[in-house]
């Protein structure tokens, strides 16, 4: 063995995105020795900035953040490590006919605003702010929780069934009533019964497609909705942010937590294979060959790659890699980010305005975005995608020389298994209809591009490692939730090997920069005590 | 930005401190000179001129127009006479009071329904098979209030006759200088008072006319600092100060009902079905676990406390709009909590309004009440007073 070396931990941590980084940050502080291995040259996984063009620094992937779980910023206490998150008040929403619709941060204003369109659904926005107050209020003590196994009758699955019952058992019976609506409907259904504005309708039911291959008429895209509408900023839910530096600044901030606590990040550092015995985790090897002792490996990669790539399938149970076959990934998002010379000048708000410092989201109607899923139903990129737009450099100039700007473009729908498989023209294409669709709202964009970094599932895949590029590890889909994820039986965190854990966004309670399951995964592997 | 009223062209050059506050969604004056004193004494001795152009309008109308404010409302509509008008809260299906207002019945099948909230959405739901129309005129109906001892002579002479004949809480039309205007003999002072609703196009025209009209009896244009301090001597209620809508509340414990509101005598039990009738018909078998009431702070109590730290009392200058707790008259359990208060520079008392226990709302109960002197929370003794403080005879007369 030339070159290569052999060093034991207390525990290795398999991927340096958030989720790696809050695991290896608390097991650092539970006294563990404990290293990351990351694959690129940077720390973040999908929450990296870059400075893709000189001088102008990129939320290459995951651009705005809400969900980041406080007691993770209070723990790890992120703002002394340098996270900053900075806020993101609006969003508008321009329309075919030259108007738009627009949520501002006050609720006068946006009163006032919806009022335009409809004195009605002025009067349910509120009513719905409180019922989507109430179910976030239901499911937020769940998303702190390790997801009991209700068909065991362990007492800690039982005490768990039981806390899971008194959550339910505290809402009244409309909010229950709601729960299971917004837990099996589409959220176009679910939105019809609240309002009659079609773009409100369109915008709000866009928050329930995000990350998912479906369409805001597919039953189970209501519990999207909530799974957003969860985040949460100092207490607020509903509370969206900006992180200054942009979301790499988060994964630093956590990095350095990781690091102030002992923990060591390796960059450059890709895995090729987690080594097993007799059903134990003894260590993994570096594609360089080194090989890393301990025994415990945590991976905070989704389950395909983790289970599927970098273990043979005769070190797992046959049913358990069944299930990771059949868990449903699906990417179904890209993105587009720009270096802009000017700021897009929207026909329905002429000029740079409040509505820069906030989301544009280009979902002019139901049929819009109904539409744009149909294509990549059928195996294409929308033609006309649903988009959500930020431009980060209005809300921290650092992020692009002075009056120069950066734009963030999450795009809908580019399904990862495209017809025929994405390939240098067609990611040219997909970039094209992106800003002819972003044309038809703001007609200035073409002329205000310096560079343009489109990324297709596959791109998104092929840099992060997400497999099928799908942002959140897998669908947040009700039959991959809760205890069901990733697989029966195995939401614990655990896997079928001993001293083997999982971290990511594909186990409970999902994806976002959330940092849950970076939490929940060492306090269940200090429970465990292996070392 | 905020919304401005119709009015906004000629208040605006008045606002000498540039002193705003929302209004449901509006700026109005909190008060025009840089002292609210004057405007508050002149709702009491002269008269006083408001915009209250914020308020929620509707117009409802149709054969079925008295049948859904009667299924909404709990008053009685049905029985009122053309050109009454109602003060009346309204609840949903629980009981819990949602938003309080005004009916006016304009004609036999036309009304004017007033609300701090927006109720549209509330009205259209319980609307469904009847013959009614519903349409929000706030936007293009503006409204003036009107204020005070001086009030009666000053519109007599804008609208050029004689307005006794207007009793409390009834309505009559007019012109003001060729403008149309509905006058109604209401109003959130407690004094004699009249609210005029025109169309917004008018407003300006209004406004002048009864400044011209009103300026050799002392008329003072008024803001809402003054008004508040008015409401709280006239015991009346005020939404999202006083009570949570039902609609806003996150949970029951914030909801109150009719009763527990002491408005008892707005609930016309007699009426077939109106929404939360059966709940609050229990509530009243069974006795309101709350009241609201007036609770004065003892003068020589608070005194006191004030004179131990070496101090002369100190007494706030503006109506305050914090929950402050209430305690048995030991001072050991909370049993309450004020809501707004003041000092009333009319009837020299310290004046709240209060949530209590419905065991310790008789009058003259007494209690203890927080107050924070140098930073410490202390206690002051104080009792239970029948609503409203202040009833002047004018009011109705």
């Amino acid at each position: 063995m030339t070159g290569s070396t052999r060093e034991r931990y207390d525990a290795v941590v398999i991927g340096g995105g958030h989720n790696g980084l809050v695991n290896a940050a608390y097991l650092a502080r539970a006294g563990r020795k404990v290293v990351v291995l990351e694959r690129r040259h940077v720390v973040g996984g999908a929450a990296v900035t870059e400075e893709v063009v000189p001088g102008f620094r990129f939320s290459v992937f995951s651009y705005v953040v809400s969900l980041l779980r406080p007691e993770i910023i209070r723990d790890l206490e992120l703002p002394r490590h340098g996270l900053e998150i900075l806020p993101l008040e609006s969003t508008i929403t321009p329309m075919f006919n030259g108007d738009y619709l627009g949520t501002w941060a006050d609720h006068d204003q946006t009163r006032q605003e919806l009022v335009r369109h409809s004195r009605r659904d002025a009067e349910a926005y509120d009513t719905y702010g409180r019922l989507m107050h109430h179910m976030a209020m239901a499911v937020k003590p769940i998303l702190a929780m390790v997801p009991p196994d209700p068909t065991s009758l362990a007492p800690s699955d039982l005490r768990g069934m039981l806390k899971f019952g008194r959550t339910f058992r505290s809402l009244s019976r409309t909010h229950f009533h709601a729960l299971y609506k917004l837990m099996t409907m589409s959220s176009g259904d679910f939105l019809d019964e609240w309002f009659e504005t079609d773009v409100l309708k369109a915008t709000k039911s866009a928050s329930g497609i995000i990350g998912t291959f479906m369409g805001p008429r597919t039953p189970g895209s209501a519990y999207v909705l909530l799974h957003h509408y969860m985040g949460e900023i100092d207490g607020a839910f509903r509370a969206w942010g900006f992180a200054k530096g942009g979301t790499g600044a988060i994964s630093t901030a956590i990095a350095n937590a990781a690091r102030a606590a002992g923990a060591e990040i390796r960059l450059n550092a890709p895995v090729s294979r987690i080594t097993t015995s007799n059903g134990r985790v003894t260590g993994v090897v570096l594609e360089n060959g080194d090989q890393l002792q301990a025994n415990v490996v945590v991976t905070s990669l989704d389950p395909k790659r983790s289970f599927l790539a970098l273990m043979s399938e005769d070190e797992l149970p046959d049913e358990f890699v069944q299930d990771i076959r059949r868990y449903r990934i699906r990417g179904s998002s890209g993105k587009v980010n720009l270096a802009l010379h000017e700021l897009p000048d929207f026909t329905c708000l002429p000029g740079v305005g409040a509505h820069h410092r906030g989301a544009v989201s280009i979902s002019p109607s139901m049929r819009y975005v109904e539409t744009a899923f149909d294509d990549a139903k059928y195996g294409d990129f929308s033609r006309k995608p649903y988009m959500d737009i930020v431009f980060p450099s209005v809300i921290d100039p650092q992020m692009a020389p002075p009056g120069k700007h950066v734009m963030s473009v999450f795009v809908q729908y580019a399904p990862s298994n495209i017809r025929g498989g994405w390939d240098a023209a067609k990611r040219e294409a997909f970039g094209d209809a992106v800003i002819d669709a972003i044309e038809v709202f703001a007609p200035n964009i073409r002329g205000a591009i310096m560079h343009r970094q489109v990324l297709t599932p596959q791109d998104i895949e092929d840099i992060t490692g997400l497999t099928e590029g799908n942002i959140f590890q897998g669908e947040l889909a009700l039959h991959q939730l809760f205890f069901l994820r990733p697989a029966p039986g195995w939401a614990k965190f655990r896997t079928p090997v001993r001293g083997l854990y999982q971290c990511g966004s594909a186990t409970h309670p999902g994806g976002g920069i959330m940092g849950a399951g970076g939490r929940l995964a060492a306090i269940e592997i200090r429970r465990d005590g292996v070392r | 930005m905020l919304r401005t009223t119709p009015l906004h062209d000629r208040t605006a050059p008045l606002n000498q401190g540039r002193n705003w506050r929302r209004w449901a969604g509006f700026t109005v004056a909190s008060s025009y000179e840089l002292s609210h004193d004057r405007e508050y004494f002149a709702i009491r001795n002269s008269a006083a001129l408001l915009d209250v152009s914020p308020l929620f309008k509707y117009h409802i109308a149709g054969r079925d127009a008295a049948r859904l404010l009667d299924r909404v409302v709990t008053r009685d509509v049905g029985r009122t006479q053309v050109g009454q008008v109602l003060y009346t809260p309204w609840c949903d299906a629980r009981g819990k009071v949602i938003d309080d207002g005004t009916v006016a019945r304009l004609a036999e099948h036309s009304f004017r329904l007033t609300s701090a909230e927006p109720n549209l959405r509330w009205l259209g739901d319980n609307a469904r098979r009847l013959d009614v129309r519903i349409e929000d005129v706030s936007d293009r109906t503006a409204a003036l209030a009107l204020q005070g001892p001086s009030a009666r002579v000053i519109l007599e002479r804008a609208v050029e006759r004689d307005l006794a004949a207007v009793q409390y809480f009834r309505l009559t039309t007019g012109q003001v200088r060729g403008r149309d205007v509905t006058i109604t003999r209401t109003g959130y002072t407690g004094d004699l008072g009249y609210e005029i609703w025109m169309d917004a196009t008018d407003a300006i025209a209004v406004w002048d006319a009864l400044i011209e009209a009103g300026t050799p009896y002392g008329i003072v244009p008024c803001g809402i600092l003054a008004l508040d301090m008015a409401r709280i001597e006239a015991g009346l209620l005020l939404l999202d100060v006083d009570y949570v809508s039902s609609n806003q509340a996150l949970i029951d414990a914030q909801m109150s009902t009719p009763l527990e509101l002491s408005l008892d005598w707005t609930v016309a039990f007699d009426k077939p079905q109106f929404n939360g009738r059966l709940p609050i018909r229990a509530e009243r078998e069974r006795g309101p676990e709350w009241r609201f009431v007036g609770v004065e702070v003892d003068w020589v109590s608070l005194e006191d406390v004030f004179t131990s730290l070496g101090l002369a009392p100190r007494l706030p200058t503006q109506a305050w709009r914090t929950s402050v707790p209430l305690y048995d008259a030991n001072g050991i359990e909370q049993i309450g909590y004020a809501t707004s208060g003041c000092w009333s520079p009319l009837l020299k008392k310290y004046l709240t309004l209060a949530h209590v226990e419905a065991r310790y709302s008789s009058p003259d109960t007494p209690l203890q009440i927080e107050v924070t002197v140098e930073h410490r929370r202390r206690r002051a003794q104080a009792a239970v007073r029948r609503l409203p403080f202040f009833n002047p005879e004018r009011k109705r007369a």
